[in-house]
Order: C-alpha cells, then structure tokens, then sequence
C-alpha cells in the first residue's frame, strides 16, 4: 500500500546501504572462510581449535554463572530486604560497568601480584616473609579470568533483573506466602522463574561482551577464540584461518542472539501487570550487617578496589616524574578525536535508519522495517571478528579504487581505507550503531504521528518535518545516545587492535601495549581516564532506570 | 462557468481500504459528499464508523482505492494520484491537538507561515492570538496551558495560514462536559467569522448540533442520511438515524440530570 507520507525513497535506499554495510564483514567472512584451504582447516582443527574452543566454553560458563549469581542475588536483595545505604547501593551496584574487562584485568594482576599490595599483608599477618612459603592463587588462570570478567559484568543481570522483579505483582509473591510457601521458597518458586526472560537478556549481553573481550583473556594467559583470532591474523598473518576461527564464534554469537530474543520474546507479558510493587522487608541488627557486606562486595572488589588502586598508581606516578609523556597525551588526543568523529557519524547513520524504519512502518511497509532490524547486529558481532571480516571489503575497495584512479593518473595512489582512521570509524559505527538506532527509535515512539502530520497540513515537507519538529524534540535522545556512542568508542579495544593505522594508539591499545610489555607506569593514568569516561554513561542509566521507580514511590 | 455548478468541496465515490491479515477492511465505502462554500458540515457516528478515515482522506494520509476528491476546483486525490498533504491548503485541528510541545504559543501559530516575510508573519500570529484570546500566553509552551487554551491554539495554528479548508477532529473530546459546551460555540463563532469551510467529526450529537449547518450520520463507512440538524431531527431517514439521535438526545439529558444531582 502507498500513502502521501511518501518515504523518500532517499531514506529507504540510504538505510538499505547502511544495513548492507552492517552484513558486509559477516557475509564476506563466512564466504572466505568457506573457500579457505582446508590445509589450514586441519591444522586448526587439531591444535588450535578444540583448546581455545574449551577455553572459551568454560569461560563463558563461569562467567555466566558468576553474573547470574552476583545479578540474580544483588537484584533480589534490593528488591525484597530494606538495610541501611540500600539507596546508595541502588545505583552503586551499577558502578563496575564502568571498568572494562581488560582495566580489571590490568588492575588485579598488580593488586593480587605474589610481590603486591593484598599479598604482601596477607603474608605479615600470618608470618611468612617471603613468597616463596605463601602465595595465593594465580590469578593468571581461567578461573582468575571468570572471576575478574564477572565482576564487572554482573550489572548487566542484575539492570534487566531489578526492572523485572521491581514490575512483579506483590499480591503473586504474597499469593504464594498465603499458600505457605516460606520468603525463600516464594523467590525459588515464583520470583526466581517469573524473572527468567530478563536474566536470559541480561545474561546474554553479559557473555556477548565476554566473548569481545580480548585485553583480560591476553593479560591473564587465557587462550580463547578471540585471542587465537588475533593470534592466527597478526602473528601468522593467516586471513583464511583467522576467518574459520571466526566462523565458529559467530556461532556462539548466534546462539546467545537467540538466548536474547528468546527472553525478549517472553518479558512483554509480565511487564503488562501493572499493580502493587513488592514491599521490602526492613532488615535490623547483624542481618542488615550481613545484607550490607553482601550487597557492597560486587561494589568493592568490581569498582572500588580497581579504582582506588588505578587513583594510587596514577598519584605516584605524577608525583615521582611531575608530568605525563607525549606520547600518552597524543594518544588520549587521537582516542578523544576519533571517538568525536565517531558518535558523529554513527548518529548520522542512525538517524537515516530509524527515520526510515518509522516511516515504513507508518506507511504499511512492515517487510522494510524487519530489513532494517539487522542493521543493529553489529552490536553482537564481536570486535575482533568484525575487523577481520571488514579487512577483505576494504582491501576489495581500495583496490578498486586504484585501478579507477590509475586510468587517470600515473602515480600509483595510496590506500584509502587500509590502516586509515577512516576503516577504525566505520568499524566503529557497526558496532555501536545499534546504540543511537536504539534510542532514537525509543525517542521517535514517544512523538506522535499527529504531530507530523499537523506540520505537513501546515505546509510543511517531509525533511522539513524532520528538521523543524523531530530534530529538535529528539535532542534528549541524540545527547544520550552521542554519549554512550562516545564512551563505548574510547573503551573498544578488538577492533582498534586489528585495523587502527601504524603508530595511532588510543588509551586503550596504549594501555594494552604497556601491560603486553609489563612496563605499568603510565597504563593506569590510560585506564583511569578510561574508567572516568565509563562513569557518565552509568550515570546515565541509572538516572534512567531509577527515576521513575522512585517518582511512583513517593507519588 | 463550469464552477457554478461545482460544489466548493465535492468528495465522489471514495473508497479507502485498511490491508488487514486475511482480509481487506473497507473503512469508507463509495462515499459522496458535498459541501458549499463557508458551510461548516458534521460527520456524526460512533467509533469506527470512518468517520475521521474520510478526513484523513481529504487531508491526504489516506490513499484512495477509487473515487475522487475535489477541493475549490483542484483535483486533490484521484484514485491512486494524489497532491502531498503540504500542498492541499487544508489545515486541520487533531484530537490530541498535536501542538508542537517545544515551541511557544506564538511559534507554534508560526509554523505554517514560514513562507511569510517577518511583518506579515508577526501580524498575522497577533491577529490569530487575538482572535482566539489567548495574547497574554504567547510566551507559554503547550504544557503550561490548560485543555481549553491548547486547544483554542490548536485552532488558531490551523488557521494562521488561511487554509481554503478546516478539518476538526473530535475537536472537543480532551474537554470537560461544561468546557466543550462554551467552546463549541465559540468555534462556530470564530468559522462564521472567518468565513470558513469547515468539516467537524464527532460522536456526540449536541456537539454536531451546536456548529454544524449540515450533518451526515454515519454507519459502516457510508453516510445514511445528510441535512440540517433540523431535518435529521424530524424527518430521521430510517430507524438508525432516529434511534442515533434520540439515544445520544436521552444520553445528554440524562447525563446533565446527573450532574445537576452531583453538584
């Protein structure tokens, strides 16, 4: 069916381009790795597959177990017990988001090192003198890595969770006192499978970011398949066998895809029911001491700890040499730079998409939207195997480029996309354009189509709609999303490693190459401004998510 | 010559079609209509009747299956060839009023004049804020308005680029019962004055009583009986229109016994 509110097809045409763009690097790896020798096939097969394989299973295992542990309780205990500084702890259990993976990593292996800070007086207190006659577990393990990684990645569970057990009927819960099952029984019983879906959502983010993570694996001598990517690519130079590794993850990325949509699938009923909240119970004396430390160790050892420790190395540093180097105040230039140009032009793009899915939809053309659905993928793709699937379109572009260029000119030209910042940006704005797509379909819901069309009746076009009455009453949505789009850009790691050009580092490849050589003076100033940028989109969220919970509280 | 004999607004044999799953559902179904200039003319039905689907229609967000639509002597819709909503010169007031929420009152009755240079534009939003009273307020974004001066700022934005047609839909419905009495005059007021053509769609029957010169009453997407208020009155074309306007009759009455008991 056609309507006068004619899309232009500029914008379904543009949002068709970007969608490709997206698909780009997954279909050209699969169809490179399908083609590849399969000499090197084997090779993988038998040496390097099945132990990285492993590895990242039981990774994604413990870490899975760790999050849905640290969620799962953390949620439960905000929801159900009232203690002292239970407000604070609110949104304080979200704080560890702003450390990534490779930062806690970074941090912990100093902080727990056998010649260390926690060492060093676990050792005074029990009387030994050297390490030799004590030391604690390596955390340079799997196990060390599935601890640090949960840390961090528990308030993934624990956001999707709390919204999930805070919309939960109290009369279901008390329903099931009545029917005399105990509190605890009432959780396991009722609480604990209603909130199902949203632990399956917040679970699935949790381990998609486990599997990205390159810098903790590295640090901690984990091998998994991120790892034996890069490894294969930059050290092996093996594009085909790089490629087949990739293949097999995406794989796992698929199947957490489906764990995702699987939950998302299932939350609307339950969000429906709208009544009373759940009352906590008011907890007194040594019990509230209990719930207190319970609920700060996530906070402590997954922020607090880290934080304090990148403050205090970064302090004494400053203080011995008085100054930073240029090389580290060049890269926080470059990071700041390019993750500008970035939030840019993923907004940009963003836009095009979100646009043009609102207008399919309201013109009848719901097979467009669903098209435009895959153009939030990236998000899932993790970073390593994005670039290396990005690797082959650029070389194919470039290529084509020269010989375009050399029927006009004889010098041959240098390559465009190649080891330029250009390939980092568009890497960049795969992978997080699902964040402004997003929100600026979260910010185009909530303007009515009434009010478009009263600005068409008066005499108004379809771009200059957009310009004169969306734009402007999108602006919340594009600030948040400019923000996260931003942040995220400074964190990534994977990608940047692989595709940045020779002799450009952000904080993060700065970081990750100072812990690669063991040299740490300058890491943790890196780390902490990483870590600083992290805390405003926490703040963010929890603005967010707490705000109007608390608005219908005291209303 | 020829315009003599053409109505100022003529709708001919439209039909408009909602594409469900299954089956196709036909909101307006072979609908004629016609209306003279400076009439103000009333589409009374109950909800999903097609009523606001005709003026959707003539506003240009509904394509037309068949028929044709045809406004001072232009060819807006005709079959599947239609004119952009932007170029109808039809101006419309939305249920929800649709005000801009991030434009001030004066800016959101500037919208359509951007075409005008600055004096002209200025004069005219004076003009329309005086018409509807509302000069004190032009600072005032839409939500530090009560539901009575959003709407009379609905109006005037409507108006301010003097379109040869207004559409009003359920213009009154966000009121209370006592507010849209008083303002349903006062809309036909500011019409009359104007001069204007205007097409209201509503539910309630003391509404299109109140404005209209004509009403049609409709049912399943076709008008079963168009005439004045007084001929629908006593003359109703069959039981349908007899029973709507009696039961909305009996349903006013009865609602305002009720409010004279609670106060």
């Amino acid at each position: 069916m056609g309507s006068t509110l004619h899309i232009g097809r500029f914008w379904l045409l543009a949002a068709a381009c970007i969608t490709l763009a997206v698909l780009a690097p997954v279909l050209t790896l699969t169809a490179h790795a399908l083609q590849g020798s399969t000499g090197h096939w084997q090779h993988l097969l038998d040496y390097v597959l099945p132990h990285a394989m492993r590895n990242t299973l039981l990774l994604l295992l413990g870490v899975g177990t760790v999050t849905g542990l640290l969620g799962v309780g953390s949620a439960w205990l905000m929801t159900a017990y009232s203690f002292p500084t239970r407000r604070v702890l609110n949104w304080a259990l979200l704080l560890p988001l702003a450390v990534p993976t490779y930062i806690v990593a970074f941090a912990y292996q100093d902080i727990l090192h056998p010649i260390g800070p926690v060492q060093g007086v676990i050792r005074d207190l029990l009387g030994y003198t050297s390490p030799r006659q004590f030391r604690l577990p390596d955390v340079r393990s799997l196990g060390g890595a599935i601890l640090l990684l949960g840390l961090v990645l528990y308030p993934y569970v624990y956001l999707s969770t709390r919204a999930m057990f805070a919309t939960q009927s109290a009369s279901l819960l008390e329903a099931g006192r009545i029917l005399g099952a105990t509190r605890r029984t009432v959780f396991f019983r009722v609480a604990l499978p209603m909130a199902r879906p949203a632990i399956a959502v917040g679970l699935s983010l949790a381990l998609l970011e486990t599997l990205n993570d390159i810098g903790a694996s590295e640090f901690l001598g984990v091998q998994t398949l991120t790892v034996s990517i890069y490894t294969t690519w930059v050290t092996r130079s093996d594009l085909a066998g790089a490629a087949q590794i990739a293949l097999s993850m995406l794989v796992l990325v698929v199947a957490l895809i489906m764990l995702e949509r699987y939950g998302r699938r299932r939350q609307g009923y339950s969000q429906n029911q709208r009544s009373r909240t759940v009352q906590p119970q008011k907890l007194t004396g040594p019990t509230a001491l209990v719930a207190i430390c319970l609920g700060w160790l996530p906070v402590v050892l997954g922020f607090v700890a880290p934080a304090l420790y990148l403050l205090a190395e970064s302090y004494k540093y400053l203080h011995q040499t008085g100054a930073v180097s240029q090389q580290l105040l060049a890269s926080a230039w470059s990071t700041l730079y390019i993750a500008l140009v970035t939030t840019a032009v993923t907004l940009a793009m963003a836009l095009v998409v979100a646009w043009a899915s609102r207008s399919a939809r309201s013109s009848g053309r719901q097979r467009w939207q669903q098209v435009f659905k895959l153009a939030s993928l990236g998000y899932a793709i993790p970073g390593t195997v994005l670039a290396l699937g990005l690797l082959l379109p650029f070389v194919w572009f470039d290529s084509l480029l020269e010989s375009i260029v050399a029927l006009f000119v004889e010098r041959a030209p240098q390559l465009l996309l190649m080891g330029t910042t250009t390939a980092l940006v568009i890497a960049y704005c795969i992978r997080f354009l699902a964040i402004g797509v997003g929100s600026l379909e979260a910010g185009l819901a909530r303007i009515p189509p009434s009010v478009e069309q009263a600005a068409r009746l008066l005499g108004e076009t379809p771009g200059g709609t957009l310009r004169r009455v969306h734009l402007p009453l999108l602006r919340p949505a594009l600030g948040a999303a400019a923000l996260l789009v931003f942040v995220d850009t400074m964190k990534e790691l994977p990608a940047t490693l692989l595709l940045r050009p020779m002799n450009f580092e952000t904080l993060a490849t700065w970081l990750y190459a100072e812990a690669a050589r063991g040299t740490y003076e300058e890491g943790a100033i890196a780390a902490l401004a990483i870590v600083v940028a992290g805390l405003l989109p926490v703040i963010l969220l929890a603005k967010a998510q707490f705000s109007p919970q608390t608005r219908r509280l005291s209303g | 010559m020829n315009r003599l004999f053409q109505p100022f607004l003529e709708l001919q044999g439209i039909s408009v079609v909602y594409p469900c799953p299954g089956e196709s559902l036909c909101a307006v179904n072979q609908l004629d209509l016609q209306l003279e200039q400076g009439e103000v003319g009333c589409l009374l039905g109950a909800s999903g009747c097609g009523k606001t689907t005709i003026l959707r229609a003539i506003a240009g967000f509904e394509p037309l299956q068949s028929g044709m639509i045809r406004l001072a002597g232009r060819e807006l819709s005709a079959g599947a060839q239609q004119i952009a909503p932007e170029q109808r010169g039809v101006g419309m007031m939305f249920q929800d009023y649709a005000l801009f929420p991030h434009l001030t009152v004066e800016k959101n009755i500037g919208f359509g004049l951007r075409r005008q240079c600055k004096a002209e534009r200025v004069a005219r939003i004076d003009e329309m804020l005086e018409l509807v009273g509302l000069q004190a307020e032009r600072k005032r974004y839409p939500h530090e308005l009560s539901g009575g001066q959003q709407q009379r700022v609905a109006l005037a934005r409507a108006l301010a680029p003097s379109p040869s047609l207004l559409l009003l839909d359920e213009p009154f419905s966000n009121l209370d019962v006592d507010t849209r009495e008083r303002l349903a005059f006062e809309v036909r007021d500011i019409l009359k004055q104007a001069g204007l053509t205007a097409i209201l769609v509503t539910h309630n029957q003391a509404e299109a009583f109140a404005i209209a010169d004509c009403i049609g009453v409709m049912q399943q997407g076709q008008i079963v009986q168009w005439g004045t208020p007084l001929q629908l009155h006593e003359q109703p074309a069959n039981d349908f229109v007899a029973e709507f306007i009696r039961r909305e009759a009996l349903l006013t009455q009865r609602s305002q016994a009720l409010m004279r008991d609670v106060s």
